[in-house]
C-alpha cells in the first residue's frame, strides 16, 4: 500500500471517528473538542489533495477562530454543558432512517457511478475550457507520488492568489463586505441589551 | 478481492459519510451550539469535494478559490449565530432550539 493511501485512511479515520463523536457524545464539551480533530484531519486531506494553501487557511481560520467561538460558547452557556439535550429517541429513530437512506442513495452513486474521461464530457469542445482539461488530464496519469510532485512542488498560493484578483474578483470583494458586515452585527447582536440599558439609564448631567 | 488505489471516490465517499454524520447532528441535537458544529461538518464536507474536483477534475483551481469563501462565508455563519445563541441564553436562560419559539421580548 502507497504512502499516500496510509495517510488517507488514517485522515479519514481520524475524521469520522471524531466526526462520530461529535454526533453522538453527551456532552457538548467532548463534542467541541473532538471538532478540533476533524478539522485538522480535513487540512490533512487538503495536503493529500495538494491544496497546501487552502490547509493553512482551514488550520487558521478554522481552527483558531471557529472552534475558539464554538468553545466560547460552549464555556459562556455553561449551565446547560452537562444536561442531555438531545432529542427524545422516538424523534431520533427518523431521523436515524433519513440518514441511512441518504448515505446508502449517495453511496450507490459515488462507488457505482462512472465517472467520465474528460474528452467525453460535453462540454469538452468548447474553446475556453481548452488549458483546463489538458492540465487535468496531464495531471492524472501517473502514481500520486507523482501527480503531487507536479502539482504540488510549485505551491497553490500563488496561482490562487492570482485567481482571486482576476476571475473571483467580484465574488471576492462581495464577500469582503459580507464579512466586515456579519462581524459588526454580530457585535452589535451581542452588546444590544446592555448598549440600551446604558442610553436609558445615564443620568441627564453626564451628556 | 484487488486492492483499489485511493481516488476520487474515496474522498468523495469520506465527504458523503461527514455530510450524513453533519445532518444527523443537526437533526437530533436540541443544543443550539450542538447544531451550529453540525453545520460546520457539512460545510466541510461540500468543501472536500469542491477541493477534490480541483485535484482529480477539469476545473483548474476554481474549486479552491470557491473552498476559501465557503470557509470565510463559515466564519461570518458562526460569529452571527454565536451572538444571536449568547443573547437567547441571555434572555431565556436556555440554548434549547425547542424553546425558542418567542420573537417578542
Amino acid at each position: 500500500m502507497p504512502l499516500f493511501d496510509i495517510f488517507f485512511y488514517l485522515f479519514a479515520a481520524a475524521i469520522v471517528a471524531s466526526a462520530a463523536v461529535v454526533c453522538f457524545s453527551r456532552n457538548i464539551v467532548h463534542a467541541a473538542f473532538s471538532l478540533l480533530f476533524t478539522f485538522f484531519g480535513i487540512a490533512g486531506i487538503y495536503v493529500l489533495l495538494a491544496a497546501d494553501f487552502l490547509a493553512i487557511s482551514q488550520v487558521l481560520i478554522y481552527v483558531g477562530g471557529i472552534l475558539v467561538l464554538i468553545v466560547f460558547g460552549v464555556m459562556l452557556t455553561n449551565r446547560v454543558t452537562n444536561i442531555d439535550l438531545r432529542s427524545a429517541l422516538k424523534s431520533r429513530i427518523p431521523a436515524l432512517v433519513i440518514c441511512l437512506a441518504l448515505l446508502c442513495l449517495l453511496g450507490s452513486f459515488l462507488v457505482e457511478g462512472h465517472w467520465m474521461k474528460f474528452d467525453q464530457m460535453p462540454w469538452s469542445r468548447s474553446p475556453w475550457n481548452k488549458d483546463a482539461i489538458e492540465q487535468a488530464t496531464h495531471a492524472v496519469q501517473g502514481t500520486p507520488r507523482e501527480i503531487l510532485d507536479h502539482q504540488g512542488s510549485q505551491g497553490t498560493a500563488m496561482a490562487l492568489g492570482t485567481l482571486l484578483l482576476t476571475d473571483y474578483l467580484l465574488p471576492f470583494e462581495l464577500v469582503s463586505v459580507v464579512l466586515l458586515v456579519a462581524l459588526i452585527g454580530a457585535a452589535m447582536i451581542a452588546r444590544k441589551e446592555t448598549f440600551l440599558l446604558a442610553k436609558h439609564n445615564r443620568p441627564e448631567g453626564s451628556r | 478481492m484487488n486492492y483499489i488505489p485511493v481516488g476520487l471516490t474515496h474522498f468523495l465517499v469520506l465527504s458523503a459519510v461527514l455530510l450524513v454524520l453533519g445532518i444527523f447532528t443537526m437533526l437530533t441535537r436540541r443544543n443550539a451550539i450542538a447544531v451550529l458544529m453540525g453545520i460546520e461538518l457539512i460545510l466541510n464536507a461540500a468543501n472536500i469535494n469542491f477541493v477534490a474536483f480541483t485535484r482529480y477534475g477539469a476545473i483548474n483551481l476554481g474549486g479552491q478559490a470557491i473552498a476559501l469563501f465557503v470557509i470565510v462565508m463559515a466564519a461570518c455563519e458562526a460569529a452571527v449565530a454565536l451572538a444571536i445563541v449568547l443573547n437567547l441564553f441571555k434572555r431565556q436562560g436556555s440554548i434549547n432550539v425547542r424553546q425558542a419559539d418567542q420573537l417578542r421580548d
